[in-house]
Formats: structure tokens, sequence, C-alpha cells
């Protein structure tokens, strides 16, 4: 208003005068130059080069340097495969079990001992306030699980005591003693037999810390640092963590595995894909963590590299078999056939996933594979809800996960695509969503009528996917959103779960896919790949199908045309 | 002078006092208590809140553990110097086309600033910040995308002010450290600055004109004084009161630009602190984060009033 004013008073008394006054342009040269002096193109990719620095653009800050704390995978994939090492470990890129800490192992018969030889060889790193005096044995293994699994160790309580997913696996009730059965043996025996032990002992929580420095930290009356100040036995040291800028790694060159690794890694985290991915083009980072679908396409026309895997993970559409009129399994057989999932695939995946026609994707060795894909067809659907006696139509409510996630990518489009499927059935769809915290906690409540959700599996076992997603357990407490619980079912993967021969275990599996898909609590939609976008240099990355990151034998090399144009190399 | 002085300090704590109600009113709502208070009474608990705020236990993060205090000064640094260089740039420029502006009165330059300015200043921050990184990162390659300076450089943060802090590894990089901080400073502070640059420099103009009419510049032309010396001397130290005004306004503009741009930059300030804190629940984070920055906003405009009853000898006149 006064700025108006002003302005339309003084029309009379300008005059030409002062035109022409050369001060305030020089002012504005002069700090236009003073912004630019600093423009001049930095070797950035020459010093990365020079001091064998590799960067990965991380999409979130990681909640602790202890995975044995937490259970978000951003915190995993700065700790687990790069500070620390697990008894197990998975063959690169596979699903099969491989020695890392302990170099063999046996199992009694009954399924109830597992005894682990560890490697005699496994320095730890050492730090500023840290010095270790000794390698890896029998004691630490016995710390690192005690801590978790008893509530009178001393390190128990520390950071709050909570350990969420040794919970979630109830392994305080599985494991029943871990012995020390000589300076580097240890036993564990277990309640049950549990065959996917292995598989659990190879997840981030089961990394392996040092008791030694826990005594350290206890003299220096800090002992929270041990998991803000991480000691591991991993191919990489922790240095520096700036929350939300970066995390710092030096290579550990004592590392027991003579792997090729390179000199300096940095997590730079950039929790916006779109600005990800910005920093990625622009030559900023090597590796990219999640890239969307969108991406890779564009990566793909421009000659960047993609790395992907097919992931152990599904997306899913579940009906809550509580509620009418999904307790009629007529009409949620309907229902899967009256979606087009090839659209979806198309539309929502940009193809970078495969159909999922189990709950489990292929590369399980559980796979059904005679099981074939429910075809797209609307009449056979509204035959069959004629059959049901729902020849009028119904409606019902989506509830669509409000975030990303590779599994998912948008899961708010595919519900918009399934409402258009399902109008031509005569079945009005309502889309919900909430806050993703609110969502997560209605939808355990069973509030839900049917909702689009996935699930990314944390160790190689297809237990992962059927006790956890499916057991009549879960229903009541769990993550078995369909709320579905049949007696068949849950009782063979039950039995898949205890017995310890793989090939008796398949039969298992195998039936109960059956019995899945003929019940079909779910419409099965996709499993997606993982994938990571990395620079042309970048060399060794094995993407892994669980998911977690791993630098081990990733190396930089200069590409042979190299044009060498710092700053812009999109 | 020393009522004023009373005065303005006496609203600066009722302010804080009113603030310090209003966060605790909202953490009684949250269903995770920051705070274990030991009475049952509300208006005792309040003053309990009151004496953990002074102690420095503004709660822990419920998600990383972390002092609530400790992390949002560990933030700050990242976010004063992105402001800093932001208002440096908002004022010096902001002034310099104000004043081009007003000698060219009517003039096609004239024009042109002024209605590149109101394009400034009606921009979404957001949508400005990513075309800026689309033109000048991606495209032409001339500054960095995002981050505070090239991973290359291992820099230990003495300060967290990127700027001092690459100053003091001058052994190991010499100056190149330093600019190529600089250089990641540039886009993120010219994003932020748009939209401040844009007003100050219609303030400036117009605070200018209106100065220029005024018998004593037309008794000081017609002595024949240069038109440069009634600019820089006369006119432009009696329009400076207003423009003062006017940015001390701008701040809690730029606060809420800040928070964008560092989205947008993945700059690690306490704009990218709070998003994270929300988008994980994190409610003694965002409690603590608000409850700051309001402090922050309070005390930068008392501190600005100050210096305008300081500068202007009307103002110290108690009225």
């Amino acid at each position: 208003m006064i700025k108006k004013s002003n302005e339309n008073n003084d029309l009379m008394i300008h005059s030409s005068l002062y035109r022409g006054t050369p001060s305030p342009t020089k002012l504005l040269l002069s700090l236009v130059a003073l912004i630019c002096c600093s423009c001049t193109p930095s070797q950035n990719k020459e010093d990365s080069k020079e001091k064998d620095l590799l960067v990965y653009c991380s999409e979130g800050s990681p909640d602790s340097f202890n995975p044995q704390l937490v259970t978000s995978g951003t915190s995993y994939d700065a700790t687990a495969n790069i500070i620390y090492n697990q008894l197990v470990t998975y063959k690169p890129g596979t699903t099969e079990i491989a020695p890392s800490i302990a170099k063999s192992w046996s199992i009694s018969n009954d399924g109830l001992r597992y005894t682990f030889n560890l490697r005699k060889d496994i320095p730890f790193h050492g730090s500023q306030i840290f010095t270790p005096r000794r390698n890896l044995n029998a004691d630490d293994v016995l710390f690192s699980f005690n801590r978790q699994r008893l509530e009178n160790h001393p390190y128990h309580g520390i950071s709050g005591g909570r350990y969420p997913y040794f919970k979630a696996q109830s392994m305080e009730r599985l494991i029943k003693d871990i012995r020390k059965t000589g300076e580097h043996q240890v036993e564990f025996v277990l309640t049950r037999p549990e065959s996917p032990f292995l598989s659990i002992l190879a997840t981030p929580f089961a990394s392996i810390l040092s008791a030694e420095y826990a005594q350290q930290l206890n003299r220096l009356r800090h002992p929270e640092w041990i998991d803000n100040k991480p000691i591991g036995t991993g191919p990489f040291r922790f240095e520096r963590y700036e929350p939300d800028a970066y995390i710092r790694y030096k290579r550990f060159d004592d590392y027991f595995s003579d792997v090729k690794r390179v000199k300096n890694l940095v997590f730079a985290i950039t929790p916006d894909a779109a600005m990800r991915f910005a920093r990625f083009s622009a030559g900023e980072c090597d590796v990219m963590s999640y890239p969307l679908p969108v991406h890779l396409r564009v990566a793909q026309k421009n000659d960047l590299q993609s790395v992907q895997t097919p992931g152990l993970n599904v997306a899913y559409w579940a009906f809550n078999t509580e509620k009418p009129p999904f307790h009629d399994a007529k009409v949620r057989q309907a229902l899967t056939m009256a979606v087009d999932r090839e659209a979806i695939l198309q539309t929502v995946y940009d193809r970078q996933a495969t159909m999922a026609i189990n709950p489990i994707p292929p590369s399980s060795w559980a796979y059904n594979k005679n099981i074939t894909k429910v075809t797209y067809s609307k009449r056979k659907a509204l035959e069959l809800l004629k059959e049901a006696g729902y020849e009028n139509g119904f409606s019902i409510d989506i509830w669509a996960m409000p975030i990303q996630r590779a599994y998912n990518p948008n899961a708010r489009k595919m519900a918009e695509m399934i409402q258009q499927d399902l109008a031509d059935i005569n079945v009005d769809v309502r889309i919900i969503t909430y806050e993703w915290g609110t969502f997560l906690s209605r939808v355990s409540q069973g509030l839900h009528h049917s909702v689009l959700l996935g699930w990314n599996a944390d160790n190689a076992d297809p237990n992962n996917f059927f006790s956890p997603l499916l057991s009549c357990s879960s229903s009541v407490s769990g993550n078995n959103y369909a709320k579905w619980c049949n007696n068949q079912f849950d009782d063979l993967i039950l039995k898949a779960r205890t017995s310890s021969e793989q090939s008796e275990r398949t039969q298992y599996y195998l039936k109960a896919q059956e019995i899945f898909k003929q019940e079909a609590p779910w419409l099965t939609i996709a499993h997606a790949n993982n994938s990571v976008l990395v620079q042309p240099e970048v060399n060794g990355l094995i993407v892994s199908p669980i998911g977690n990151i791993n630098f081990e034998g990733v190396t930089l090399q200069k590409p042979i045309n190299d044009s060498a144009t710092p700053g812009a190399s999109n | 002078m020393l009522s004023t002085l009373i005065k303005q300090l006496s609203t600066l704590i009722i302010s804080l006092l009113g603030l310090t109600v209003l966060t605790f009113i909202l953490s009684l709502q949250s269903d995770t208590p920051v705070h274990h208070f030991q009475s049952d009474n509300v208006v005792i608990q309040y003053f309990e809140y009151l004496q953990f705020l002074f102690n420095g236990d503004w709660g822990t993060s419920s998600i990383h553990k972390r002092s609530v205090l400790k992390d949002f000064l560990q933030h700050f640094p990242a976010t004063v110097e992105l402001i800093v260089l932001a208002m440096l740039l908002a004022v010096t420029a902001g002034l310099a086309l104000g004043i081009l502006s007003s000698t060219r009165r009517g003039g096609w330059l004239d024009n042109t600033l002024m209605t590149s300015s109101l394009v400034g200043y009606s921009m979404p921050i957001f949508w400005w910040g990513m075309l800026l990184v689309l033109l000048f990162s991606l495209t032409l390659g001339w500054t960095p995308v995002a981050g505070r300076i090239n991973f290359a450089y291992d820099i230990e943060p003495y300060t967290r002010f990127m700027l001092i802090d690459t100053l003091l590894h001058h052994n190991q990089y010499g100056f190149s450290a330093f600019l190529n901080a600089l250089h990641h400073l540039i886009l993120p502070a010219v994003t932020l600055s748009t939209i401040p640059m844009a007003i100050v420099a219609r303030m400036t103009r117009s605070s200018l004109l209106a100065v220029l009419k005024s018998e004593y510049v037309r008794t000081a032309r017609s002595k024949g004084i240069s038109k440069q010396r009634i600019i820089w001397v006369h006119a432009l130290r009696n329009a400076l009161q207003p423009i003062l005004t006017i940015s001390g306004v701008q701040i809690s503009i730029i606060m809420s630009g800040v928070i964008i741009t560092e989205y947008i930059f993945a700059w690690p300030g306490i704009g990218k602190w709070l998003l994270e804190a929300v988008s994980r629940r994190d409610f003694a984070s965002i409690q603590g984060g608000v409850l700051a920055l309001s402090i922050i906003v309070i005390a930068f405009n008392l501190a600005l009033d100050f210096i305008s009853i300081y500068l202007n000898p009307r103002l110290r006149r108690p009225s």
C-alpha cells in the first residue's frame, strides 16, 4: 500500500537528471563478478579419483549405528555389510548361505544344536578411543547375542534397551542358551527345531560387536558410545557421521578378507529421490540408491548404468477376510480376476518388476512353478460374483499405503487403476489413505476393508514370507492384514518351519501355495527389482535380492574414453 | 531511552512465555511425552517444563536417541551460513537494483527490474530452486546440485560453519576447499534470497523516490551538488529506515524459505532436520525445533528494533 502511493505521488519531480549514474551499475557488476569468481569449474571428478573415493547417494539418515537396535533398511545399509560381519552371510547376489565369521558349522540331528567354528584371524577396527588387543573370539559372539537376549546383561539397557528385530523374531523364546565351547567355538541351543535359523543369523541384527570395546567403554563411563561410535570387523571402519548430511568410512586395511575395496566411502544423505537423481546425473555420486522407475527409464535412454536383481519382495492387495463380502472366497477370487495386473506393471512399475503369482518370488527355492497366473477376465469375475450372490455389485474401500517403497512405488495410482477395473464389474471403490504411521496402526487394528501393501523379506528363507504375513498367529498380532487364518495352511507352514530336510520343507510349501491360490486372501501383484544406478567407472557392485547394499569388491576405474569434463557429465 | 528498552524487553519476555505455554499445551497432546513430570497438576507441570528448558533438557529424540537441543545446535550453523549469505545477497543486490531503477524511473531498465522483481516476489521457492538446479547444475554444469562441499575434501567439523572450517583446513587444502564450499553455497543462497531481494528492491525504489522529491533534496540539487552525492550521502541514508524495517520482517519469510531451500538442496540444516523429524513422527525434535526457531525469530526482531531505535532518534522518545 505504502509503496503504491509513493510511486503515484512523485510522477512530476522526476527528470532525466539522474540518468546515467554509473555507481549502482558498477556495484551490481562487481557483485556478479564476485559470485562468478567462485564459479570456476573445480576438479571434482579428478579429485575423487585420486583419493579413491566412492560416494553413495543414500535415501536417509540411519537411526543408529548398531543394527541390533533398529529395523529400518536405511540403518542396515549403513552398518550391516559396511562396519560389521555376521556369523554367516549370503553369497553375493544370491540367497545361498556362505561362511563369514564362522568358517564352518554343524547342526545336530534333532535340529536343536548349532555349533559354529569361528575364524581366528579376524581383527576389530581401532579408533581414537579404542585399540583392540585381541582378535575376535567366542566372547564377542556371546556378548552380541546376550546383550539382546538377557535382561540382566550389563549392556541390555544401554540406548533404550529395545531390540525390535530380535523381539519380532521371538528369538528370546527360540534361543535356549548360547555356550562358549572353545576359544573359537560357540554352540546355540534352541528350544525347538527352526530350519530358517541360519538365514536368521545372516540378518543385520546378528552382527558381531566387540566385547573388549564394551569393557573399554565401561571404563570410560560411556557405554552408549558402542552404538554411535561403532567398532566392528567389517570391510570399512566408521570415521564420522554428520546427521542428515553424510557418513564417512575408511577402508579397513586389516580386514580378514582380501577383497578389493575403495579407500574412502561416503554416504551422501539425500532423501528426495528427484534430487538424488539430479546429484547422480551431475556426477556428484557414483552410486544412487532406490531409483524410481522413471529414473531407470531416463537412465536407459542416456546410457547410464543400472544394476538390478529380482528382489525378495511382494506387493499385494489384501482382503480383510473378517469383513463381508471378503469372508467369501468366491468374491475374493472374482476380484483377483477383475484386475488387469499387466497394466499395473506397465504404469506403476514401468516394467521394473515381474508379475507375482505366488506370495514368494520365483527366486526362492520353495516357489511353486505349477501354479499358473490368474487370467484377467471380467466375464469370469462377473460369473463368480453371480454365483456368490453379488450380481448387483457392492462397494468396498481400498486403503492405499501413502509412501513410496521399491516394492510398491505408487500405491495410490495402483488403487485408482483397480478402481477403474472394478467399476466394470459393478464394484464401487473408495480409496482411503492416511499419514503412514496412522495408516499402519489403523491397518494393524483391522479397521481396513482391503489394503494395498507390500513386504520386503529380511532373510532369504521362504518362512519369512509365510509366517509373518499369512499365519494364524500373525492375524492376531502381526502383519497378516488379510486377517486370514486357514488351519490347513497354518499346519503346513509350521511343519515346514520345523523340518530340517529341505526337500520335505519344499513339499509343504508347494502345498501351502496351492491352498493360498484357492483361498485367495490376497491378489498378488508384483515382485519389484532391487536396483541402484551406477556411474560407468564403478566396477563390481552386486545388488542383493535381500536389498542391503554391500561395497565389498567394488572398485573405481576410469572409463577408457575419458573426456574429463568436470561438473556436467550428463 | 531506558524506558523504551524496558518496554521492549518485557514484550520479549511476554512473547517467550506465551510461546512456551503454547508448546507446553501441544506437548500435552502428544501420546509419547517428551518430559516426565513429577506433579499431576498442569500448572506445576508447566513450571517443571520451564525448568527443563532452562537446564537445556529439551527432550530426546524418540528415533535416534540424541538430545534435541544438541541436535538443533549441530544443525544450526549450516542454516545460519545459508541465511547470512542469502540476506547479504538480498540486501546488497536488492539495494543496488532499487537504486538503479529509482534513478532510471520509467525507463526500460526500471520497468524490467520492477516486473522481474514482481515475478521474483511471487515465485514459489521450491519451483524456482528446481529451475535453477535444472539450468545451472544439470544443463550448464556451473554449480553443484546439492550438499555443502565436495566429499573429496575431508573437513573435520570444528565450528560446523563450512566456510570457517574449510579455512581452518587451510594447511591441507589451501583455499580450494573454501572456494568449493562457497561454490556449493551459491545456488541455495540465490534461491533463498530471491523473494527478500525483490521486496528490498521494490522498497528501496519507492523509499528513495519519496526522499528524492523532498524539499531538502531539491535544495541540495539547486546548490549544484552532484547527483551521486545526493543519492549516496543525503537520500539513501534517510531512505534506509523503512528498508531496515522491511528487512526485519523478512526473517520470518527467510525462515520458512530456508526449510524448503534446505530440502531442495539436501542442505543439512534446521529445515532438513525438522522435515526429517516430521516425516518420522519425531515429536520431541519437532517441538524443540519449533520452539527454538520461534525464539530466534522473536530475538531477531527485537535486535532489529534496537537498531532502528539507535538509528532513528525520533523513536528513542517514549510515546
